[in-house]
């Protein structure tokens, strides 16, 4: 094999400097025609720099990229140049217009035109094609925000995959996908790969990296730790590549004593026929003191919905809710915060992060906002607390002032969780909050979820990852086209039966 | 050198290195052009200068510019009819005490006048509010009804005329008050910057807004009421405006409704861009924005002073904004280091060769 010929593009000795970081440093990538080359790294490793650097969205300070075909180095200055490259990407936070149309969005900045005029009709036309390949189904005229982060994610990939020519990247682009979807992706990235395409992929899955890619390249704090075939690289060893250690054992994790004695338990939260039209159809719901339960269901069945109707992130038109045996009416999210709930809402983006603000008014807003308008935290209360969850949580940044968007999108993440641990809540609700989290942090989190619930909290989870949920997960409620359609608990939680129920015909069904 | 590099980053990186830039710059040119520029006497006690001149004349956009500041910050748009509505208070007012006629005498007390065109300006503010925040009106559009109408009922409150208050305490709070050196009205924009900058560092109010301001949905589900403080900036603004018109309206000791407060809005918004606040909402400066109102008293001031003439004026600052917006634009920086950047690359080409 020509190895030299195989090469599509280079990058050497590349360089990225942020103030107070260093986000790259001397840092080679090489990927190879036919090839899906995973990228792997604890949060804050600097993937994404890689990427934006590459991309033009970020300015690199050193070192040279090569693309094959072109004989001097290329700068991209900004994502269009990639692009006329052939070059397109899926960048980790979803740059997509939410206002506008399904349609609109896969073929913005590239619309056909006809006598000097848009082409609606081609447009509409060639996004059904393009969506059906990844047997999406959706009216693509209506607008995006329409739809779950999910399926926005799958356009985006979508788009990224009808434009690019050379080079495809995905950052993390299965953070919010099910099973299926991540199978669908799968199957059209092996097809480009036929076609000759190079493919970088991020993710923090490793069970996806040994599924699809054929290289490894492993950073870590900006530096490069190096270059595997996927075949010749264990896990055990690779996540020890990323962490610089071992990885902590996962069977210290226990959630068996939790399940004794829940039948005794006291009763915190009941939902009676609680419902919002056409988000989620009417269900009954009760949950313990200590316990943690999880929400399972295909995209689209209502995961998300059931638990933003019990935290009033959309207000319930029909049932009640009762808390410790109270009727408790939610009109707006504060009364459920003042009740003792805390709410990880799915879409960081949007509902999550306030972009501009200090990790620190980040972390605090929640908590401030509680305390209401006069009871300012002093200052060193607040730099008090900030440091203590930046310390638990490990968050990665320079400094507690800095924005938060300028932290990897992991740390994000992790500043939203410190936000409602901080609260001390005594049920919370996380949807997907392990979402684009490194291996080692998300045992982490894990552990601390079983730890809230050893302490009597009650903890209800989201995930699109089964195998997470069975990990912490004492009971779970299985929904279907936005219908609690039954529950699971005990011996029953099983991979299997999970599988089998959310897809329709389990024997657990309520009717 | 190194520390000097240093040093001189973090000057430049601070948030009011800009405003106070563009301050300088202005002063600067006046001082060459007028040698006497920082000069302040006392004349029958009371301070002249170009200075106190500057100060004074900027008081009433300082005002608006901080209620402006907070509209920005916490909604992302703008207050187009802050000019209006202080037309609108100025107008309450002086009916207030003069009935539509012009009069040396007062129907009512003095105080209570005042508090009755403050509260009008509120009204007007509260009613702005209204509609963005619970009808979820583009602040642009949902001010411009004030900013077309305010006019109106203040024509309608004077009944047409330009009334007059034929009275020397009238004139005391948009000039000198007996004794006092200080232009009052100096006195007036401070006791507001200094009450709101109490409030801001003293409750959450200050970061209510900016998470509102940037993330309206996010801060809803930490647990704000977002709606709720979209309206009260709204409402601010108002009170600002209402407050600025006091001034305006003292200061010629009449109601002009056509012409009171014209324009003033512009400008109150171009003070919170210069000040360095992003006009999209969020982070915001009061300092910045005081700095800002400042520049722009000073150029107008400056610009009177170079014989530039009121219909001309508007040109110049026209320039002057389309600079400042040059220089704060991200991608024109891009542009210059990518000159820049191919300017080194083909000198190296150069080199190789
Ligand atoms: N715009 C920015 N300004 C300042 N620092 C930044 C900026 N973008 C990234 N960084 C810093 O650079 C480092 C690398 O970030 P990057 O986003 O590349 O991490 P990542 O490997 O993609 O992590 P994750 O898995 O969490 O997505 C982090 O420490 C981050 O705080
Ligand atoms: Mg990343």
């Amino acid at each position: 094999m020509n190895k030299e010929k195989d090469v599509l593009l280079k990058m050497r000795g590349i360089d990225k400097k942020f103030p107070g970081v260093v986000a790259l440093s001397k840092v080679d990538f090489t990927l190879r025609s036919g090839e899906i080359h995973a990228l792997m790294g604890e949060n804050g490793a600097g993937k994404s720099t890689l990427i934006k650097v590459l991309t033009g969205v970020e300015e690199l300070d050193g070192g040279e990229i090569r693309l094959s075909g072109i004989d001097s180095p290329i700068i991209n200055k900004s994502p269009q140049d990639a692009q006329a490259y052939g070059i397109s990407t899926v960048y980790q936070e979803l740059n997509l217009c939410p206002n506008l149309s399904v349609a609109e969005n896969i073929f913005i900045g590239r619309e056909p035109k006809r006598a000097g005029r848009i082409d609606w009709k081609t447009i509409n036309k060639k996004s059904k094609e393009i969506l059906e390949k990844f047997q999406i189904y959706i009216d693509e005229t209506k607008p995006l925000e329409n739809y779950s982060v999910a399926i926005q994610q799958m356009i985006a990939i979508a788009r990224a995959v009808d434009i690019s020519s050379k080079v495809l990247i995905l950052d993390e682009p299965t953070s919010s996908l099910d099973e299926q979807e991540v199978d669908k992706l799968f199957e059209v990235m092996r097809q480009l790969k036929q076609q000759g395409l190079g493919i970088i992929f991020v993710t923090h899955y490793l069970e996806q990296v040994y599924r699809i890619s054929d290289r490894i390249t492993v950073l870590r704090n900006g530096l490069l730790v190096g270059e595997y075939e996927t075949s010749k690289l264990p896990s055990v060893q690779l996540v020890a590549k990323m962490m610089g250690k071992e990885l902590d054992d996962l069977s210290t994790l226990n959630k068996d004593t939790l399940q004794e004695h829940m039948e005794d338990r006291e009763e915190l939260l009941e939902a009676n026929n609680l419902g919002r039209l056409g988000r989620i159809k009417p269900f009954n719901l009760c949950i313990h003191k200590g316990e943690v339960i999880g929400i399972s269901g295909l995209l689209g069945s209502g995961r998300s919905e059931l638990s933003r109707v019990i935290y009033g992130a959309d207000k319930p038109d029909t049932g009640e809710l009762i808390w410790k045996g109270k009727r408790l009416t939610v009109n707006a999210p504060i009364d459920a915060m003042k009740a003792g709930m805390a709410y990880l809402p799915e879409s960081r983006i949007d509902e999550g992060i306030i972009s501009d603000l200090s990790v620190r008014e980040n972390i605090m807003i929640a908590f401030q906002a509680k305390r209401g308008l006069f009871h300012l935290l002093s200052k060193k209360e607040q730099e008090e607390y900030t440091d203590r969850y930046i310390d638990l949580l490990q968050i990665k940044t320079s400094d507690r002032e800095v924005p938060i968007k300028q932290l990897s999108g992991g740390n994000q993440q992790k500043v939203i969780l410190a936000r409602w641990l901080l609260m001390n809540p005594e049920f919370m609700i996380l949807d997907e909050p392990t979402r684009g989290i490194d291996v080692g942090t998300k045992t982490e989190i894990q552990k601390l979820v079983l730890q809230l619930a050893e302490k009597g909290k009650s903890i209800m989870f989201i995930s699109s990852e089964i195998e997470e949920m069975l990990r912490v997960c004492s009971r779970m409620v299985i929904l279907r086209d936005t219908a609690k359609v039954g529950e699971l608990e005990g011996s029953e939680l099983t991979q299997n039966n999970i599988m089998r129920a959310i897809a329709g015909g389990g024997k657990h069904d309520e009717g | 050198m190194m520390k000097v590099k240093q040093v001189l980053k973090r000057v430049t990186k601070h948030s009011l290195f800009f405003p106070l830039t563009c301050l300088a710059i202005v002063l600067i040119i006046n001082l060459i052009k007028t040698p006497t520029f920082f000069r302040i006497s006392l004349n029958n006690g009371v301070l002249y200068g170009y200075m106190m001149d500057i100060l004074n004349r900027s008081s009433e956009l300082i005002i608006l510019a901080v209620g402006m500041t907070l509209v920005v910050a916490g909604s992302g748009g703008t207050d187009i009819s802050v000019g209006a509505v202080s037309s609108v208070a100025g107008a309450v007012t002086i009916f207030a005490l003069v009935g539509s006629m012009s009069s040396d005498t007062y129907r009512m007390p003095y105080g209570l006048a005042v508090l009755l065109g403050v509260l009008a300006g509120m009204v007007c503010g509260a009613f702005n509010g209204f509609l963005v925040a619970k009808l979820r009106i583009q602040p642009m559009v949902a001010t411009l009804i004030l900013f077309t109408a305010g006019r109106g009922i203040a024509q309608v409150i004077t009944q047409g005329f330009i009334l007059y208050v034929r009275k020397e305490q009238f004139k005391y709070l948009g000039n000198f008050i007996p004794g006092v050196p200080i232009p009052t009205p100096i006195f007036i924009a401070t006791i507001v910057v200094v009450i709101t900058v109490l409030i801001l560092k003293k409750t959450a109010l200050g970061l209510y807004i900016q998470a509102v301001g940037i993330n309206s949905k996010a801060a809803r589900l930490v647990g704000l009421n977002s709606t709720l403080f979209t309206f009260l900036v709204y409402t601010f603004s108002g009170l600002c405006a209402g407050i600025a018109g006091m001034i305006i309206t003292s200061r010629v000791y009449s109601i002009d409704a056509n012409n009171a407060g014209l324009n003033i809005e512009l400008d109150a918004i171009l003070a919170v861009a210069i000040g360095g606040n992003s006009l999209s909402g969020g982070k915001f400066s009061i300092a910045g924005s005081i700095i800002g109102a400042i520049t722009i008293q000073a150029l107008t001031t400056s610009l009177y002073a170079m014989k530039v003439t009121a219909d001309q004026l508007p040109v110049y600052k026209a320039i002057v904004v389309i600079i400042i917006v040059m220089i704060q634009s991200t991608e024109l920086k891009r542009m210059v280091k990518s000159l820049h950047h191919k300017f080194l690359c083909s000198r190296e080409r150069r080199w190789a060769k």
